[in-house]
């Protein structure tokens, strides 16, 4: 065995050891700049992994060289890839973008368990995308969640408290009912890894365990994936969070959530359980589609920019709920596009808000009045992204919005329905978008100041790298297509 | 020959343009060198490609394709050709008035107008170039996004919720409508590029193709068709030159040539004849025309009366499309081009008045053609144009475009336009009379002389080509007569 083989461990290690060696560091510039480091370099061995995905596979990684279903299994397949991109893309993303921000936000004695715990949020939600069992997810999923609770409460806005407290109950609650329903199913087959399960749970169907076990996992997901109307600990955590830590989570955590939603229930339950597809579309797709609508119309009446992209997040949340409820390859394709597509999008927007917070020290849409102006560039890109947001072709928002469309078109009876309500939806997201951005360019600032205040270069060009690749991948998207086919042939590999 | 590698070109061009302009924004004589070397060089660069296009080349050029089947790409056909070579060389001459207009008016933000401009033409030659639906509606969303700024030009409180209104109605309806309609035509034919013949007969029939037809129509707000032509007035608010190239000619333009492109090449000319779901269109385009031309005789203000003209000239282009014959069709082309030509003659008066006299009201027009003679004049061909009366461009398309109608014994398209001919001359004929023989209006400031040279150079240039295209149109007439080779007379 070569080092190579040994990628998908090495993805969850690597964070997961240097977070303790991070906390060491007596200096806070020292510790962000390991932590940046293990980021980017986890980011590298994602790239790895994404390269061997679509080249040769991954081929299953047995830890300790226990064999599965008795060890535990690691599995890397085209949809675990992109979630490991956005991950650790999003993570390198935060850090690299907020180290001026963070060093305001976070006292320097505690920069360091700072870091640290940032890398261990890091190293769990790999963890997530990359275990082959239904507990290793589940412990993973604490390892992070509780990370998170500690990244989003270490700001000095001490709101952030409260917003923290009710996402940790939420959290918790979410986590437990995936815990039962996991319990349910080791109780009746014996196995906690993903594929055995699969294999097994052909005995066992149709036993009311299993149905309710269905029913705890999926909305204990739900909840951890701010699935409208499950969504009320997101607005305030990402809100009162860090900016630094918003651009983090705001482009992974809820996805992550999304991926194990999908993990089971089409590589478990769907070719099992007899009618479980049907059960669950009735269940989340109308809560998908009030997300669409509500969260939308709400983000519209908001006075502050983080809690406004707050909410778009929990309405595009909605549109990947949509397109994995559809039960159908067009609509997996389109859920794992969108996963990909908004990250991009929302991690450019939320970085650009940690720019416009850096200068004017608010992120009240009216105190950021006229920052078009003083920030022309920062602006620009959050322009860019912006677009990609609403879904403007040459954009990548364009392409999963046109997966989505294609995939609502092709149900029956509820064709033409559901895309009115995708429209208006994105006409919504051009108010909210629109109402921030004609404040920032034709506002007058609260103290009547108007010369230029740019963030530093370094900032800058990372912001127009993140604004250009919402471009890039809107006019050459073959490579989260090519994993998102991937992904679909394995959640549906035993029903094509 | 050319290569086809260079038709990206023709996008590129503005768009480094828009780039240069940015750079050297503290020097304004380099910055509007600049802008002039630019338009020049594209105009250049697009009539290059008249002859070969004429002779029945089709040049294609794809330039990356997101997803199987959908690709972004380029090409040239006779309607494209004709829109980019007007919107190219106009550019020329509405950037010399820039300069005369910017600066006698002492605009802000001069650099970022520039700017914007380079990007909307950009977008517009896109338009003009899409081989596909997907490519146009990119360029299309584009053109709206860049013009934004142009619009809210001058940044007060009313400027910006009139630009709210221009923003919202065009994104609106393209999102809410021209998207959908895209898709649809998508997932029904497997195909969304521009075919000669179209591409929709056999796929769909019946009420469906009606309604598509509707959602293209409306969806393709720059059109402004009634009711969504509520946009362009509240974009009178911009400084003239923006009102004259691009409400007049790139934009409106965009808007009636992507309707007539889809009609030709996505519907199918005949096939569209012999389907009634799609006969509301005439309709339609007649209500506006009539309507438009009511409502612009009640307007005071010369600026909001010029563009409910346009929205009654651009329903023109799609009356003649819908006409169905190939005459029609002809006409609808040339339209394109004879009104662009009469338009911006009557903005660049209108922007010339403004700057020499500050008017923006008709009655304070009496007796301004003694002092602004030149200007005067222009406005007089230019108005006759409207009109359609000979020898003006106006009168060639109406020639064509009634010949169309007579063709295919349309009579309510034969007594729309006598009708609209009628209400034209009931509004334009007394401004001109008032203006030159009238005594000024009492408390009008009358000390004032012509509007700066740039600005007259402009107007004099565009009102000699209204009457020059009367009488020299032939290279288009071959050109647009490709358009409908296939088709049975």
């Amino acid at each position: 065995m070569n080092l190579a083989d040994h990628l998908p461990a090495l993805q969850v290690a690597l964070p997961l050891l240097t977070a303790p060696l991070v906390i060491l560091l007596r200096n806070g510039f020292l510790a962000w700049l390991a932590a940046l480091v293990a980021s980017g370099v986890s980011l590298g061995l994602a790239i790895l992994l994404t390269q061997a995905v679509l080249g040769p596979g991954v081929p299953e990684y047995a830890v300790g060289g226990w064999q599965p279903p008795f060890g535990i299994s690691l599995n890397v397949d085209g949809l675990s890839a992109l979630v490991l991109l956005l991950v650790t893309g999003a993570s390198t993303l935060g850090l690299a973008g907020g180290r001026l921000s963070l060093r305001r936000d976070i006292d320097n004695r505690r920069a360091p368990m700072f870091y640290g715990a940032w890398l261990i949020a890091l190293a769990g939600l790999c963890g997530i995308a990359v275990a082959g069992d239904a507990f290793n997810v589940f412990v993973f999923m604490e390892i992070s969640s509780l990370a998170t609770y500690i990244l989003i409460a270490a700001g000095r806005d001490r709101r952030a408290l409260s917003a923290v407290f009710k996402y940790l109950i939420i959290g918790t609650i979410g986590a437990t009912f995936y815990l039962i329903g996991v319990g349910f199913i080791y109780m009746m087959t014996g196995t906690l890894n993903f594929a055995d399960m699969a294999l097994r749970l052909g005995d066992v169907i149709e036993t009311r365990p299993i149905i309710i076990a269905a029913g705890f996992i999926t909305i204990g997901l739900a909840l951890k994936a701010a699935v409208f109307p499950l969504h009320i600990w997101l607005p305030r955590a990402y809100t009162y969070a860090p900016n630094a830590v918003t651009v983090f989570i705001a482009a992974c955590s809820t996805k992550v959530s999304i991926y194990v939603l999908l993990r089971f229930n089409y590589g478990v339950f769907h070719g099992n359980l007899l009618g479980h597809s049907d059960l669950f579309s009735v269940f989340i797709v109308p809560l998908a589609l009030s997300g669409i609508l509500l969260a939308s119309a709400i983000a519209i009446y908001q006075g502050n920019i983080k809690k406004l992209l707050a909410f778009s997040s929990v309405a595009q949340i909605g549109y990947i709920a949509l397109a994995a409820g559809l039960a159908t390859q067009a609509g997996l394709m389109a859920a794992q596009l969108h996963m990909f597509n908004h990250a991009l999008a929302k991690g450019t927007l939320f970085l650009c808000v940690v720019a416009f917070v850096l200068t004017s020290r608010s992120a009240n849409i009216t105190k950021l009045a006229g920052i078009g102006r003083r920030m022309p560039w920062t602006m620009g890109a959050f322009v860019i992204a912006g677009l990609s947001l609403i879904g403007v072709p040459g954009t990548a928002g364009f392409i999963s919005k046109w997966y989505l469309v294609v995939a609502v078109m092709g149900v029956p009876g509820w064709g033409v329905p559901l895309v009115i309500a995708i429209i208006i939806s994105s006409l919504m997201a051009v108010v909210y978008l629109w109402k921030f951005v004609e404040t920032a360019y034709y506002g007058t600032p609260p103290d009547g100041d108007v010369s230029a205040m740019e963030v530093p270069l370094p900032l800058r060009v990372l912001i127009w790298f993140a604004a250009l690749a919402n471009i890039y991948f809107g006019l050459a998207p073959r490579l989260p297509i090519a994993l998102a086919e991937s992904g679909t042939s394995t959640l549906l590999g035993g029903l094509l | 020959m050319l290569s086809t590698s260079t038709l990206p070109l023709i996008l590129t061009l503005p768009l480094l343009g828009a780039i240069a302009i940015a750079c050297v924004g503290r020097w304004p004589n380099l910055r509007e060198t600049i802008s002039l070397l630019t338009a020049i060089t594209l105009a250049v660069l697009v009539f290059s490609w008249f002859p070969e296009v004429s002779d029945g080349a089709r040049p294609r050029f794809v330039l990356s394709e997101p997803l199987p089947g959908l690709t972004l790409a380029l090409s040239l056909e006779p309607l494209g050709m004709m829109f980019a070579c007007i919107a190219s060389f106009l550019w020329i001459i509405n950037t010399i008035y820039s300069i005369g207009y910017m600066r006698g008016n002492d605009e802000k933000h001069q650099t970022r107008f520039y700017i914007c401009f380079a990007l909307a033409i950009a977008a517009a030659m896109g338009i003009a170039l899409a081989d596909n639906l997907f490519t146009l509606f990119l360029f299309y969303e584009l053109l709206t996004l860049s013009t934004y700024p142009l619009v809210a030009h001058k940044g007060d409180a009313k400027t910006i919720a009139s630009a709210r209104v221009y923003l919202g109605v065009l994104l609106a309806t393209s999102i809410g409508l021209l998207l959908p309609a895209i898709i649809w035509t998508w997932v029904a034919t497997g195909s969304t590029t521009f075919t000669l013949g179209g591409i929709i007969e056999g796929k769909l029939a019946g009420p469906a193709v009606g309604l598509l037809l509707g959602l293209f129509v409306f969806g393709i707000g720059k059109a402004a068709v009634m009711p969504v032509h509520r946009w362009l007035p509240a974009a009178m608010v911009a400084p003239t030159p923006v009102s004259a190239l691009l409400h007049a000619v790139a934009v409106v333009k965009a808007g009636v040539f992507s309707i007539t492109k889809i009609i030709i090449y996505i519907f199918g000319v005949d096939f569209l004849f012999n389907e009634p779901s799609a006969q509301w269109l005439q309709f339609a385009a007649a209500f506006t025309i009539l309507t438009a031309s009511i409502i612009a005789l009640y307007q005071t203000n010369l600026k909001r009366m010029l563009a409910y003209s346009t929205i009654g000239q651009l329903s023109y282009v799609i009356m003649a499309t819908v006409i169905l014959k190939p005459l029609a069709e002809v006409g609808a082309a040339v339209h394109i081009a004879a009104h662009a030509f009469g338009k911006i003659t009557l903005f660049f008066a209108a922007g010339a008045i403004y700057t020499a006299a500050h008017k923006t009201e008709l009655w304070q027009l009496a007796g301004i053609g003694r002092r602004m003679p030149i200007t005067m004049a222009a406005f007089t061909i230019g108005a006759l144009s409207m009109i359609g009366v000979p020898p003006t461009a106006g009168f060639v398309s109406k020639w064509f475009i009634l010949a169309g109608a007579f063709q295919a014994e349309n009579y309510i398209a034969i007594f729309t336009i006598i009708g609209s001919t009628v209400l034209n001359a009931m509004y334009f004929l007394p401004i001109i009379y008032f203006a030159w023989l009238a005594p000024p209006a009492d408390g009008v400031d009358m000390n004032h002389g012509e509007a700066p040279k740039a600005i007259l150079l402009a107007l004099s240039v565009t009102a000699a080509l209204t009457i020059v295209f009367f009488f020299f149109n032939q290279p288009l007439l071959d050109l647009e007569s490709q358009l409908v080779e296939s088709l049975p007379l």
